[in-house]
């Protein structure tokens, strides 16, 4: 029956047993309570999205929930254009330095790692930190090609902050959550009754960022950490506020996360860069969702100081292949993996069609590596 | 890659502390967070840099992810993975660092 405690919840590896088994029972009890199935609740980050697939959450869940991921992975949501600015500047002769995944993100026509095959130089790095001990011991012009949300960003505005050397720059793709969450609850396709936050973007933002979202939506928010049980916990108290028709923030991630967030580091975050308006890759034009430095650090702008051409890199038509790809309506939480033709056969963590093959927070390649809804048996072993 | 991994502090200098993680010594910016950071504490990092100290009586239940993904994880696993790469975004560690 729809809504029944699964018997294996007892079986995955919680820390506490008995205090999993409970919330799996409420979670069960409260999804039957809403009166209407499947309830659809959204989280929007990779890390919960790995913790869900790795502990085999999803058997825990009742069948009547569906726990989606929405647009939590920065290296998916990077637009093409943006892959075509750091492929145009490497082809420019400057060191483009990047997190891991971006290398093999495709552009419209190539990725930095193609732009490396061609002999542009880039580095991985997996701190910005890095990327100013490259610049410092370079003789020559280095972009960190800067991608991740707020959590990230602000290690990004730090450096800037902290006098950086003069043959250093960025070109900026970080991406702010608040305002994906407002255009995802209105797509008409999409019927997310509430969301899950990520406990460690509102470490920084504080989870009252999320209040004017709630009253404009009517929609709840929980924020949450990602350990199995506080992912359970979260669920819980998300589909009790949907139960109780509640749209109020709940923060069940205390001993990370405050009401106001770390001021020192939004002080810091926001003297360096702006929101704008933006497409994130396979979702919408999102307008706010975009981070850009200030006119002011006009300097450290790596669009500012170079004249980047990516006109020239659209002289060919993409792969058919992409074409087909689904990744914005994977993001979008329209679709998951396995209703794409690509995912699995075309389409491996060895040989990508989309970026959410290639990045670790990608749901494709989440999924490809511990299934959507993993035998249990091999859960935890 | 959001999320982060915790380390205790043993050393602060300036804006660098030295953390340990599980055995390794490496160092840690402060630029970020938001309190007083001094030996014992713990804080979490995230891309080389401190954007929380941990209160004490939340330790124990922190670091329990993360010791799960210690003990259990195979070489391929993403979350296994993500903690690594967070560790290796800290600077070289000074002492005895490894």
């Amino acid at each position: 029956m729809a809504g029944d405690l699964p018997n294996s919840a007892s079986e995955l590896r919680f820390r506490d047993t008995e205090k999993a088994r409970a919330l799996a029972e409420a979670l069960s009890r409260l999804t039957r309570e809403v009166g209407h199935a499947p309830v659809s609740v959204m989280h929007v980050c990779g890390s919960h999205e790995q913790a869900i697939a790795r502990f085999g959450l999803r058997s825990a869940f009742p069948t009547d929930l569906d726990v989606i991921m929405g647009p939590g992975c920065p290296v998916c949501i990077t637009d093409l254009p943006e892959v075509d600015e750091a492929v145009a500047l490497a082809a420019k002769g400057v060191i483009i330095a990047t997190y891991g995944d971006m290398v093999r993100v495709p552009g419209t026509v190539k990725s930095l790692a193609d732009a490396q095959a061609d002999g542009a130089h880039v580095e991985i790095v997996y701190s910005v930190a890095q990327a100013i001990d490259l610049a410092r011991e370079s003789s020559q012009e280095v972009v960190f090609f800067a991608t991740g949300f707020e959590t990230t960003a602000v290690a990004t505005a730090a450096v800037l902050l902290a006098d950086p050397p003069p043959n250093f720059s960025v070109l900026s793709a970080h991406k702010y959550i608040p305002p994906v969450m407002e255009i995802v609850a209105e797509m008409p396709e999409t019927r997310i009754e509430g969301f899950l936050a990520a406990g460690h973007a509102a470490t920084i933002t504080g989870w009252g960022v999320f209040e004017p979202f709630v009253e404009r939506h009517g929609i709840p928010v929980v924020v949450a950490g990602f350990e199995p049980l506080d992912i359970l916990a979260g669920l819980v108290k998300l589909v009790e506020l949907i139960r109780d028709q509640k749209a109020d923030v709940v923060n069940m991630f205390p001993r990370c996360v405050t009401h106001e967030g770390n001021l020192r580091a939004q002080e810091q975050l926001w003297k360096l860069f702006r929101p704008v308006g933006g497409r994130w890759r396979g979702i919408a034009h999102v307008p706010n969702g975009n981070l850009r430095l200030r006119d002011e650090w006009a300097a450290l702008d790596a669009r500012k100081r170079f004249d980047i051409d990516v006109s020239s890199l659209w002289d060919y038509a993409p792969p058919a292949l992409s074409q087909a790809c689904i990744c914005g309506d994977i993001m979008a939480g329209i679709a998951s993996p396995h209703d794409c033709r690509l995912f699995g056969r075309e389409c491996l963590p060895e040989n990508p069609v989309g970026a959410c093959m290639v990045s670790s927070e990608g749901t494709c390649k989440i999924w490809h590596l511990y299934g959507g809804h993993p035998d249990l048996a091999e859960v935890g072993s | 890659m959001c999320l982060g991994v915790p380390g205790r502090v043993v050393d602060v200098a300036g804006s660098l502390a030295t953390v340990d993680f599980w055995g390794v010594r490496r160092q840690v910016r402060l630029d970020i967070v938001d309190q007083p950071v001094s030996p014992g504490d713990y804080i979490l990092n995230h891309v080389g840099f401190a954007i929380r100290r941990i209160p004490s009586e939340e330790i124990e239940e922190t670091l329990a992810l993360y010791e799960i993904l210690l003990r259990e994880a195979g070489a391929d696993d993403l979350m296994l993975a993500d903690m690594k790469s967070e560790i290796d975004a800290t600077g070289p560690g000074t002492e005895d660092g490894r």
